[in-house]
């Protein structure tokens, strides 16, 4: 599964946020971690801001901070605010679909879809920050097993 | 046997095995979560994982003397060619006292019973669209293991030779 450049960096800067609750960070400071461009990373903040997941905080100091709920909020949650989470049937039509091959690659693409679905739903910030330092002290490969 | 009696001071649960007279709750609280009524099932089960018996642990969380919750798992040895892991095949909580570490306590304890038992991986398998049991089993740490449950309607005659 592949997420679009926004939704992961939306991703990144809810969990760098989230993983600070006491600090503001600015823009300038989550674009250096990630490695993107300030504009891109605005227009990724404000989208967020929107959606009430982070919060400006103006003046001295000042920067973004994260205001919502760590324990309730998913990546499905942050995921669908950048871009559409849809069944494949609902990704409109391709040439084949109509076939008998392209129904029975529908069901597949379908059980795919359900699994990631549910995966990204049930997968709390709390939980992805937990799991952070998990890799972090064990390493990434042992997370493949 | 494996007599187990566990208070968490901070959250004030008591996660214990389950004794034949918190089965009326434990059919109850069921009831309120699934909405079916299954007593017969309830018997056979404490009858199968109670009692303390070793390596099956069907253990009941008490909030302030209430009966919070109850989870049960055994140790299977094998099965689909998988070493000896613990499996957790039942956990519930009452949704009046959710929030207050009840299901943590009992992972928790069920999670040293089988590493007491010698054993190094818990498994679990639940319904993709039960959200919320499946974000506390991943707020723990677990995550999709290797196997991948498969499953066919019977009534499409498939598999008839």
């Amino acid at each position: 599964m592949k997420l679009q450049r926004s939704s992961r960096l939306a991703l990144y800067s809810v969990l760098e946020l989230a993983a600070r609750p006491d600090e503001q960070l600015s823009a300038s400071e989550i674009a250096a971690k990630f490695d993107v461009s300030l504009n891109h990373l605005a227009k990724v903040l404000r989208d967020l801001g929107r959606a009430r997941m982070v919060e400006a905080v103006r003046g001295a100091g000042g920067g973004y901070r994260f205001c919502g709920n760590a324990r309730r909020t998913t990546l499905k949650n942050v995921v669908e605010i950048f871009e559409p989470i849809t069944l494949h049937d609902a990704q409109g039509y391709e040439p084949g679909d109509k076939t008998e091959f392209g129904a029975s690659l529908a069901v597949v693409l379908g059980e795919i879809d359900d699994i990631a679905l549910a995966t990204l739903d049930s997968i709390t910030l709390e939980t992805m920050l937990k799991l952070t330092d998990r890799v972090q002290r064990q390493g990434p490969s042992s997370q493949k097993k | 046997m494996t007599k187990i009696n566990k208070l968490n001071p901070e959250s004030g649960n008591l996660v214990r095995c389950a004794v034949v007279g918190d089965l009326p709750r434990i059919i109850e609280l069921d009831k309120q979560i699934s909405g079916l009524d299954k007593p017969d099932y309830w018997q056979e089960s404490f009858r199968r994982f109670g009692g303390a018996q070793d390596g099956r642990y069907f253990l009941v969380a008490e909030k302030d003397g209430q009966i919070a919750g109850f989870i049960v798992g055994e140790i299977r040895a094998w099965e689909f060619g998988s070493p000896p892991g613990g499996w957790v095949f039942s956990l519930t909580v009452d949704p009046d006292t959710r929030l207050g570490g009840i299901a943590t306590d009992m992972f928790n304890t069920i999670c040293d019973c089988f590493r007491k038992a010698g054993v190094d991986k818990v498994h679990t398998m639940t319904d993709r669209d039960n959200i919320t049991v499946m974000a506390f089993f991943r707020s723990q740490g677990m995550m999709a293991g290797r196997s991948i449950p498969l499953e066919m309607d019977l009534s499409d005659g498939e598999a008839s030779s």
